[in-house]
């Protein structure tokens, strides 16, 4: 048999064709799904993050996660205004969810303590804060299990208060890291959500001082992040360029969770 | 030989008139029998149906939006907006409960990959102009009638079509609507500070929630019919989702 036989093209006729083209196509099906198969298995059993700063999800998700925040904060703009309505359209039964931090007795003399880079402590009474210009707004609540309420609150403006306590410097930071008394329940806010001009230290509910359940004597009040941001009865304020630790973010939740 | 070819001409036009000369002195018994196999079907074409580029967006949507909706549900219990739609059983079945951060870090990374192809898509099918084969004409929505009238065995001859029928076409056409819907309503939840205009659109951001839902329970539907219709319009069809032609028998 010479050798050029070998490369002679074969005419195939149709059941061949039929046959060689299944047996292709059906074999790269195979590989197609073979190969989705095993990325998903292999997502799907990734190792759990090593519980730090964020926690409780897998390893991959949590890259993503991330990567996803930093893609979106190119294209988003941070000043982006929430979208406010009239004070009388604010709920009058206002939807009340979780008491971590703040179930254990408040401790009488409460005052805002704010850590600075020094060491120094600054101690702020709910006077003192009452005393600076006073922000209302009546926005749509969102929490992060899917609901939401418009709702009426009222307080002294973040960046007010940054400004009146020549915290200035400190605003530079990265993130501020909110935490109740009890240190229970703690959150990390990026600075430029901390800064939007709707966040507020808040104490006021549909114009009355905050119930006890919804915060008092001061809660966290920003619109642009999921409710679980929003820390009923801060206790203590600290700055930092690292990202200060979050409960639901330790809990495999979104750190940045950014509306 | 002879009586057998002769015997066949009529049914069968085109035969391998190479194979029937004998070209070969060498082993003329196989080439004979090889002969009465080839006699003895009928004679069959490929015609192709799927090009590659719609099979793998097919094929890589299908486990995409499986995933997609999976992790919706997981989201979607913490949060109930329509609760007598699933009982607690479907949730303990299905172990749906208290998996809202890992239904969300899973949706907010498939959710690239679902949108990406979707739209990958729709370009293909405009620049290919395979849209035309898709996108329902001014006859398709009295067509896709009789098509249903059909398949209900209610009439009994065939409605006219192209690749697809009329009722197809407003099938998949829809789903690539719907696909822009969930797009839409998903953003709008997702980001409804950042795309309040979105949220607006969609009537507000409960209307936008119920919306997305009410999409993902309309791809189930779509997809119980689609199975449906794939297994009694049998292998052929089928198979021409995977390797892109089917055979047709001529007599």
């Amino acid at each position: 048999m010479k050798i050029k036989h070998l490369f002679r093209k074969k005419v195939l006729t149709v059941e061949q064709r039929i046959k060689r083209r299944n047996i292709i196509s059906f074999a790269g099906f195979a590989v197609l799904y073979g190969g989705i198969y095993s990325s998903w298995r292999w997502l799907y059993n990734s190792p759990e993050e090593t519980a730090d700063i964020t926690g409780g999800v897998r390893k991959p998700l949590r890259a993503a996660l991330n990567k996803t925040e930093l893609a979106f904060r190119k294209v988003f703009d941070p000043k982006h205004l929430v979208k406010t309505y009239p004070a009388s359209m604010g709920a009058k039964e206002v939807r009340q969810n979780g008491d971590i931090g703040i179930d254990t007795a408040l401790e009488p003399g409460w005052e805002l303590l704010v850590i600075k880079r020094s060491g120094q402590e600054l101690h702020i009474s709910l006077d003192d804060l009452k005393a600076l210009p006073k922000t209302d707004i009546t926005f749509d609540f969102k929490c992060i299990e899917g609901w939401e309420q418009i709702s009426h609150w009222g307080g002294v403006k973040f960046s007010d208060f940054i400004a009146h306590y020549h915290l200035e410097d400190h605003a530079k930071m990265q993130y501020v890291g909110l935490s109740t008394p009890d240190e229970n329940y703690y959150v990390g806010i990026d600075m430029p959500s901390a800064m939007h001009p709707q966040t507020l230290l808040c104490y006021e509910m549909n114009g009355q001082p905050l119930p006890l359940a919804y915060g008092y004597p001061l809660r966290l009040i920003i619109p642009v992040k999921y409710g679980v941001k929003n820390l009923k009865r801060i206790g203590t304020m600290v700055f930092s360029n690292e990202r200060p630790p979050d409960y639901w973010a330790e809990q495999g939740y979104d750190y940045y969770t950014g509306l | 030989m002879q009586v057998y070819y002769a015997g066949f001409l009529r049914r069968y036009k085109m035969l391998y008139f190479c194979d029937i000369f004998f070209p070969e002195k060498s082993f003329p018994l196989v080439k004979i029998s090889t002969l009465l196999i080839y006699i003895d079907c009928q004679m069959k074409t490929i015609k192709e149906k799927h090009s590659l580029a719609m099979r793998w967006f097919h094929w890589i949507n299908f486990p995409l939006l499986a995933i997609m909706i999976w992790s919706g549900i997981l989201i979607y219990w913490a949060s109930p907006m329509l609760p007598i739609l699933f009982p607690e059983w479907f949730y303990k079945l299905f172990n749906i409960p208290f998996r809202l951060a890992e239904g969300m870090a899973f949706h907010f990374l498939f959710m690239w990959f679902f949108i990406i192809n979707g739209v990958m898509y729709v370009l293909y099918t405009l620049i290919s102009g395979e849209w035309r084969e898709l996108v329902p004409n001014r006859h398709s929505f009295k067509e896709a009638w009789l098509v249903l009238l059909h398949d209900l065995h209610i009439r009994k001859t065939v409605p006219p079509q192209k690749k697809y029928n009329a009722a197809q076409r407003i099938a998949y056409s829809a789903i690539i609507v719907m696909g822009a819907g969930s797009f839409i309503t998903g953003l709008a939840i997702y980001k409804p500070v950042q795309f309040n205009w979105l949220c607006w659109l969609c009537g507000g951001y409960y209307a936008a929630r119920i919306e997305h839902f009410l999409l993902t329970i309309g791809y189930v539907l779509f997809f119980m019919i689609h199975i449906v219709q794939v297994i009694l319009a049998g292998w052929n069809n089928f198979r021409s989702v995977i390797s892109g032609f089917e055979v047709t028998e001529q007599p």
